[in-house]
């Protein structure tokens, strides 16, 4: 195992993890403060990756479609709380996962439908394309360097935003008793509305930085929302701050665990075994660690104080 | 006998009846519809059985099913190119062998997933199910995301499922059994206890049930007899691969429960058939309109890929505003 090797591998394990946070971030608030299951929000993280491509085309600037696609998605989470989870609410469970599954399948095929079968490449401008010198011959990519800080930089606004701001106080508060918020003349309705929309955003913009890496491509959001889930229930479901030390965890572990763990067998088994058992475990990895966090703390490792 | 063991009766000997009739008259295609169905049928009334009865909202039952395939793909696959011998091609080995593995993973997993309640469980059995699919894509072996054709189907004696007629009779007639043990199960002191769970869990505890055990037993027959469906289709499809695992397939399976009414005998079957015609339909009826475009404009589009979009919408408009599903509307006229 080299030095530069593990740097970059755990850079690579960062990046995955604050994307997850992106995406499992929405998916606690919504969780937390609506008490509603959205498995469409994979489907906001693929939609904001195909409006970020055409975007970037229109415009011929990556950045400046990021930008404007951020608004973009927040009005969709806005319609898709009208549309399809406000009459939702009063409903269990179930009916949550069945309606927002009814809405993947149609989100998905209408994706097919405009932008067709084929994933879109996303071209960075040529200062984003560059690689940055760490020390001695190890080097990063400047994207994923962005990518790292963007989704640091989220991360803390967002902790501002629910910690130290108005906004943030009715949403903390949503969260323990929205009757008693309601009661004390909050619009809860719109507040609900904008935390989804809040929600869809942070997942768009989740979409829009992976998209010049992999490329903008039905299902990508599919893939990804398990991983997120996994994220909460480790972290505890509609706690952000376990969401956030989840989300590094899985990504680091996935990352880690696909790259060294061939190499940490050879140490226990004969070489051709590790060879072949390492990617299979790899692949379980992170539903193992899952599986442990809950024979222990069936909560999660960090469950909010009120529920 | 009451309006419904009526109605139950009718379905039953018109989907013995219908197939068989269809397959002589040379539609052999609506044959092989009507064994998908039934297939399809078993693993939703396995389902029911967590779901309805039990209040267990399952997320992955879609691993069940494509487990049971592979325990028939892959000793058909060392049978072909290892030589190991004949027993690898035995019917009563693959099924012995899917049900013996769905059973175990059910019974580690649920152990499990059954210390969460409510979304925890949604999710917890939805990341199992796709960690199953991970683990199957990484063997390259049996074939990893390209999937495994099977090479042979499985032998029972006096029985040749290459024949689609015996195929679909042996489903057929596993779907009665299934829906026969799944009625003694729920009615008998071990199904009342189930549903008293799902009713109060607290209360159920304090009468001094472990709830847990019970739903436990529950998620590995469920598991089991998914499993069992899944040695079936692997056995009608004659290809497997881990798309068959998929979660849309968990919700798919979901919907049919749904769409036919929980907590019913019956409306599995209703539910998977409703599934499987309204699929038939949309692609048929967007075939047609893909011909009519074409012949009278000129446009060649190709829309029967995009089935999914009314069939997204119809899932969506059935959960806000169909309550009961299928079953519902049949005992609503009953009061």
């Amino acid at each position: 195992m080299d030095l530069s090797l593990l740097v970059i591998q755990m850079l690579n394990g960062l990046q995955l993890g604050l994307l997850l946070f992106l995406v499992a971030s929405g998916l606690t608030l919504v969780f937390g403060i609506l008490d509603f299951v959205n498995l469409a929000h994979g489907a906001l993280y693929m939609l904001g990756a195909f409006f970020c491509a055409t975007l970037t085309f229109a415009l011929g600037n990556f950045l400046l479609a990021v930008f404007v696609s951020i608004p973009i998605m927040a009005a969709v989470g806005w319609v898709l709380e009208r549309v399809l989870a406000r009459p939702l609410y009063a409903r269990d469970h179930l009916d949550h996962v069945l309606g927002t599954f009814g809405a993947i399948l149609v989100i998905d095929t209408l994706v097919h439908l405009i932008w067709g079968p084929e994933g879109i490449q996303v071209p960075l401008p040529d200062y984003l394309e560059g690689q940055v010198p760490l020390w001695g011959d190890v080097v990063v990519p400047t994207f994923r360097l962005l990518i790292i800080g963007a989704g640091l930089g989220a991360a803390g606004l967002l902790f501002w935003l629910v910690n130290y701001t108005r906004l943030g106080m009715l949403i903390r508060a949503g969260a323990s008793n929205r009757t008693m918020v309601s009661a004390l003349g909050i619009n809860i309705e719109m507040l609900f509305a904008l935390v989804f929309a809040l929600g869809a955003a942070l997942a768009g913009l989740a979409g829009m930085l992976i998209a010049p890496i992999t490329e903008a491509s039905i299902g990508m959001g599919n893939n990804i929302i398990i991983t997120a889930f996994v994220v909460i229930i480790v972290g505890g479901i509609g706690s952000m701050k376990g969401a956030f030390i989840a989300a590094l965890l899985i990504g680091l572990i996935d990352t880690l665990g696909r790259s060294f763990l061939d190499d940490i067998f050879k140490f226990a088994m004969s070489t051709e075994a590790a060879e072949t058992s390492a990617p299979a475990v790899s692949a379980m990895l992170i539903y193992i660690i899952m599986a442990a966090v809950l024979a222990f703390r069936p909560q999660g490792l960090f469950p909010p104080k009120v529920r | 006998m009451t309006r419904k063991t009526w109605i139950t009766l009718a379905a039953m000997v018109a989907l013995a009846v219908l197939p068989p009739v269809f397959y002589w008259t040379g539609n052999a295609f609506y044959l092989d519809l009507a064994t998908r169905l039934t297939i399809l049928a078993i693993a939703a009334v396995s389902l029911n059985l967590i779901l309805g009865y039990g209040g267990l909202i399952s997320f992955g039952h879609a691993a069940y099913l494509g487990l049971g395939a592979y325990a028939v793909g892959i000793p058909a696959y060392h049978w072909l190119y290892d030589g190991i011998g004949d027993w690898a091609t035995n019917g009563f080995v693959h099924i012995g062998l899917a049900v013996a593995i769905t059973s175990t993973f059910a019974l580690i997993t649920g152990a499990i997933c059954l210390r969460t309640r409510g979304v925890y469980f949604i999710m917890i059995t939805m990341a199992f199910a796709q960690m199953i699919y991970y683990l199957i894509v990484s063997i390259e072996t049996y074939g990893g995301d390209d999937g495994l054709v099977i090479d042979t189907r499985s032998e029972f004696p006096g029985l040749n499922l290459d024949k689609p007629l015996q195929l679909f009779g042996l489903a057929y007639v596993s779907l009665v059994v299934v829906m026969l043990l799944v009625n003694m199960i729920v009615n008998s002191r071990f199904g009342m206890v189930l549903q008293a769970a799902k009713g109060n869990n607290e209360r159920t505890v304090t009468l001094g049930f472990n709830t847990y055990i019970f739903q436990l037993v529950a998620y590995v027959i469920s598991g089991a007899i998914a499993g069992y469906a899944g040695a079936l289709l692997g056995n009608f499809t004659t290809f497997i691969s881990p798309e068959m695992m998929d979660w849309r397939t968990s919700g798919e399976l979901m919907f049919m429960v749904i769409l036919g009414g929980t907590a019913t005998i019956l409306g599995p079957v209703l539910g998977s058939a409703a599934f499987i015609l309204l699929e038939e339909i949309l692609v048929d009826s967007l075939t047609w309109v893909e011909h009519l475009l074409d012949g009278i404009l000129g446009m060649k589009i190709e829309l029967s890929n995009y089935w999914h979009l009314p069939f997204g919408l119809l899932l969506i408009i059935i959960v806000l505003y169909v309550r009961g599903g299928l079953m519902g509307l049949i005992n609503r006229k009953e009061d």
